[in-house]
């Protein structure tokens, strides 16, 4: 392709990427690093509200920004204040101290750690079960019928065009203290059932519901990529008496491959941002993900506080997070490049 | 003819906002509401819609996007619904306007009381109270034979007895959802017990002997709930009442009303309010008071201020209120209260008296503190002390990030 057709194809996608990528990722990294407040001034103010029948009226040192008498706007200082941030978010101090007295479950009272530990555990349990259960989909649709594939791959499809939000709205619906689910369970078995009393109950119930939405496109990749397995290669193997599970393992499992890189990179990048279970379960008291805590810091409180520098340093370190995952199947995926060019 | 067809029904939605039934006067600058989207301000502000040129938006987030879009040169809102929570970020901006002329200009039926004043300049009219206050099925109590519960412990007390009589799921129900609910019920139960939020020097006072009560006492009502309590917000509570499922709890004044509303509530007329319990004898009720009024936005022209004022005082008069007598404890003038109003008045006028949420900076990053910290103590993961050092570290850095330490 001549280097101007290829230009004219690429730069607005090229375009796009450095103004909604690049840019607001390099102003939260330098965000990271910097605190902007108000500058605080103390005043005497006396405040009246209303009781029922009368105004109380109290007098008190309040602590307030200054309003900058030129632009109406309050004043604001900004410093460079290197790793701080980060040590708000990561809270190091605790974490040794804490590996040093050999409490190691002091670690999780830490936010970023908690979160950390849910995170990760979340993305590589679902990992396997999200690719396990898409390549069986995958082989029962591709053994089914010809005139039942069809409406088994429509069925099937159904979880992946959910909204994520919805989706773990129903599920939260289906199985909080009187949702149907848990009231028929709870008439079958006869035992009080509450989902979202304990960690361990939420956690099974995202790790189900992550499976659920996401094996319909693990299953559409393999689907296709079965399509395109060498039916010669799989007739030798029958002749030569592999079993069925031996066909899988030496023919179809390898011939896959790259698609299972694939799909596992999709799904580490999706995974470790986990968001709308936490939301849609409402289980912040039990589960936080990372991404939440960016959130969490964002949002401001009544009084319009927001923690923007130690959400900057939790998207940054969500960010590492994300490459230091993907290092491994992106190596493989490198290697098998470099392979296929000799 | 397609095109024909929407121009017509967009020109026929603006006649139907610029229908002017039960208004004194016919508005003619256009103007534009933000507030929270409970009972209250729909009443308020569909009176307001009957003056004409007038668009409310109802939105129980207005909290994140009121501080911004009143910030706008010119702002994106005219007239902004607040609570004494939510004002401290325009007050500290200087988004609203002081409103002296203009209540001089028109409010002549307005209470002295409404009046929020602060430095001596009124920045806010408020239109209505609300409390948390001890709502609780006065038949079950009644044919249990208890008293109705003034003091946190008498609470426990009936509560046990419930429990064993067996009528309802849980005995008590709580706002107990993580994050601000969670940390609303310790600033409620924390004052109760005496303590101060804040030190002179900003530092927050929360570890303290008043915190591991207020904990305590927060703990105990953990084995009367429902077990997936650090889920429930209001509005849940709210429906385990009218579903018959609790039969205590310390709720929103703002709430009583639903309990008789007949299309969603099973208990209709069983529900009786009482003041907020205290937490120890002779003490101040454990719970906080707020308002919620209006103000004006500063970054408008005088014409349109003028005009927003006199339509908000078209929606705060008598008629208003006459027609949505139940929708809230009304500060305005021909308020009647009713049995529903009986708990929150009770709580208002009590003496030693609930003080107010504290509108300052400071109360909103100690409530997020609280917020995040609290639900790790609930689910029993840390200890009381150990939790309210962990309230304080929290505090300490988000209060020197904002600059306030």
């Amino acid at each position: 392709m001549k280097f101007k057709t290829f230009a004219a194809f690429v730069g607005p996608s090229v375009f796009m990427m450095l103004l909604f990528i690049a840019a607001p990722l390099i102003s939260v990294f330098i965000q990271s690093f910097q605190i902007t407040q108000p500058v605080m001034q103390q005043i005497e103010v006396e405040t009246c509200t209303p009781g029922f029948l009368t105004q109380t009226c109290t007098t008190e040192v309040k602590t307030v920004p200054i309003i900058d008498e030129v632009t109406g706007k309050t004043q604001t200082t900004t410093a460079w204040v290197g790793f701080q941030s980060y040590q708000n978010v990561l809270q190091m101090d605790k974490f040794w101290e804490a590996i040093g007295s050999g409490q190691w479950r002091d670690i999780l009272q830490i936010d970023f750690w908690k979160a950390l530990r849910f995170t990760l555990m979340f993305t590589l349990v679902t990992l396997p079960l999200v690719i396990g259960v898409g390549l069986m989909i995958a082989l029962a649709v591709n053994n089914a019928a010809k005139s039942l594939r069809g409406p088994v791959i429509f069925v099937s499809l159904l979880p992946f065009i959910i909204t994520p939000v919805i989706g773990s709205l129903s599920i939260y619906w289906l199985f909080v203290g009187d949702g149907i689910l848990t009231a028929t369970l709870e008439r079958w078995t006869g035992q009080d059932i509450a989902m979202f009393a304990q960690a361990w109950t939420i956690e099974l119930l995202m790790y189900f519901y992550r499976v659920w939405h996401v094996a319909p496109f693990a299953f559409v990749i393999f689907y296709a990529g079965l399509q395109t397995v060498n039916m010669d290669t799989l007739e030798s193997a029958i002749i030569d008496g592999a079993s069925r599970f031996e066909r899988l393992r030496y023919v179809i499992v390898p011939h896959l491959m790259p698609l299972i890189i694939f799909i596992a990179l999709i799904h580490l990048m999706d995974c470790y941002r986990v968001f709308d279970e936490i939301i849609g379960f409402r289980s912040q008291a039990h589960v936080i993900s990372l991404q939440w805590l960016t959130f969490d810091f964002l949002t401001p409180d009544d009084a319009g506080n927001r923690a923007i520098s130690r959400a900057a340093a939790s998207a940054m370190l969500t960010m590492v997070g994300i490459v230091v995952l993907l290092i491994l199947p992106l190596r493989r995926t490198w290697r098998d490049h470099k392979g296929g060019a000799h | 003819m397609y095109l024909k067809k929407l121009a017509l029904a967009g020109a026929v939605s603006l006649l139907g906002t610029s229908a002017f039934a039960a208004c004194s006067y016919e508005n003619t600058v256009p103007l534009k509401s933000l507030t929270a989207g409970f009972e209250a301000w729909k009443a308020v502000t569909d009176a307001m819609a009957e003056c004409g040129n007038f668009q409310a938006e109802l939105d129980q987030e207005f909290r994140t996007k009121q501080p911004a879009a009143f910030e706008a040169n010119p702002s994106l809102y005219h007239i902004g619904g607040v609570s004494n929570g939510t004002i401290t970020p325009l007050l500290n901006a200087g988004t609203i306007r002081p409103l002296d002329d203009l209540v001089a200009k028109y409010g002549a039926n307005l209470q002295p009381n409404q009046l929020i004043k602060v430095d001596g300049k009124t920045m806010a009219i408020a239109m209505m109270v609300n409390t948390q206050h001890l709502m609780y099925r006065s038949d079950i109590l009644a044919d249990l034979g208890i008293d109705t519960p003034t003091s946190w412990d008498e609470v426990f007390a009936a509560a046990d007895v419930i429990a064993k009589a067996g009528v309802v799921d849980y005995p008590i129900g709580a706002t107990m959802k993580s994050g601000w609910n969670l940390a609303q019920e310790f600033v409620n139960m924390y004052p109760g017990f005496g303590g101060t939020f804040f030190n002179a020097d900003n530092t927050t006072a929360v570890n303290s002997e008043a915190g591991m009560n207020a904990l305590a006492t927060m703990q105990k009502t953990l084995a009367y709930t429902d077990p997936e309590v650090l889920v429930s917000d209001s509005t849940y509570v709210q429906q385990q009442f009218q579903q018959g499922k609790i039969a205590m709890a310390n709720l929103w004044a703002s709430r009583a009303g639903a309990m008789n509303d007949e299309s969603e509530s099973s208990v209709v007329g069983k529900v009786a309010m009482a003041g907020a319990p205290v937490a120890v004898e002779g003490g101040a009720p454990a719970t906080t008071l707020w308002w919620d009024g209006i103000v004006i936005a500063a970054n408008i022209t005088d014409e349109e201020a003028d005009a927003a004022f006199r339509l908000a005082m078209e929606g705060l008069d008598e008629d208003m209120v006459t027609a949505n007598n139940e929708a809230a404890i009304w500060l305005i003038n021909g308020y009647v209260p009713g049995d529903l109003a009986k708990g929150a008045i009770e709580t208002a006028t009590a003496s030693p008296s609930a003080p107010p949420y504290p509108s300052t900076t400071q109360m909103g990053l100690l409530h997020t503190a609280l917020g995040n910290e609290l639900p790790a103590f609930l689910t029993g993961e840390r200890d009381a002390a150990a939790t309210l050092q962990a309230i304080e570290e929290a505090y300490t850095t988000s209060a020197k990030e904002a600059g306030v330490l």
